[in-house]
């Protein structure tokens, strides 16, 4: 019942985000798109209710972690990218690289949390996740600027994992 | 001019910046993954400025004239912006995995343990 319930919520708040305009209900939706968007998300709810949980895990449905994720995007995760992006520029203009891929170990469980550690490993200055050891959730990282051939997690990514696993898991 | 074309026309000019340094990187570096380093980083940035400065535009005028298509705009841009900064770092991971199993190994690398790890 919890799947169904939250993947009805989360599709009808994405209809409603994508039809607001005008109308009688807050001066953004008419009647008519409001009872259509309640039909649509019930029907998309029946059929996908089984894909948004595949694993059973509802930890993800705590408005907590939603303001834990808020802070984290707008606070170390932008930092990083603002960072990212004039260490690209640098190397863009000067073109010193020292390539490699290097492995770390996260030791995360859940999917959401990989998930989320890969991409923002993808976003933050000089790494880019490459692929995943599917049996231990060891990460391989193509790291533009090696110092280190057996670098720790702090080298990589700082302490993203530990924000990620206060939120994902 | 008001501040609020001066702010418009600075978030769309680092937009443009930032996704310029993209392109450049990506004609610059030797290999499809320093490649992927520049477009990922840089079109993500620069494409987060480029849409703030029409969501701002939308949401202005939309308060300004009470014409709902602005709001439209800066709504559907906000999604556009959302599904982006989710898609573009998957998307770059997607194409590196992709080329490290056809074959195609890091030039110029020092360590390539993922070639040693051998994984099926």
């Amino acid at each position: 019942m919890i799947p169904f319930i939250s993947t009805f919520v989360l599709s009808f708040f994405a209809y409603l985000f994508l039809t607001a305009s005008q109308g009688e209900v807050l001066k953004l939706w008419s009647h008519y798109e409001i009872f259509a968007g309640i039909i649509i998300a019930l029907i998309v709810a029946i059929f996908a209710s089984q894909v948004l949980f595949q694993k059973r895990s509802y930890r993800l449905l705590n408005p907590y972690k939603w303001v834990l994720f808020l802070c984290y995007f707008f606070g170390p995760f932008l930092h990083a990218l603002i960072k990212a992006n004039i260490d690209v520029a640098y190397r863009v203009i000067t073109g010193k690289i020292n390539p490699g891929i290097v492995k770390i170990s996260p030791q995360l469980k859940s999917d959401a949390a990989i998930t989320m550690l890969a991409n923002s490993i993808t976003l933050t200055p000089g790494t880019l996740s490459v692929d995943i050891d599917e049996d231990n959730n060891d990460l391989y990282i193509h790291w533009i600027n090696v110092t280190d051939l057996k670098p720790s997690i702090e080298d990589i990514c700082g302490n993203f994992p530990e924000w990620v696993r206060r939120i994902a898991e | 001019m008001t501040i609020l074309t001066i702010v418009l026309f600075l978030f769309l000019l680092i937009g443009i910046f930032f996704n310029g340094l993209g392109s450049v990187g990506l004609l610059r570096f030797p290999d499809v993954y320093t490649r992927l380093h520049a477009t990922t980083k840089c079109t993500t940035f620069g494409s987060i400025f480029s849409s703030l400065s029409v969501i701002i535009f939308g949401f202005y005028f939309w308060k300004a004239s009470g014409d709902a298509k602005f709001g439209v705009l800066a709504l559907h841009t906000l999604v556009a912006l959302i599904c982006l900064i989710v898609t573009n770092p998957t998307g770059s991971h997607a194409i590196a995995r992709a080329a490290h199993r056809s074959g195609v190994m890091p030039k110029r690398a020092v360590i390539d343990e993922l070639k040693e790890a051998n994984l099926k």
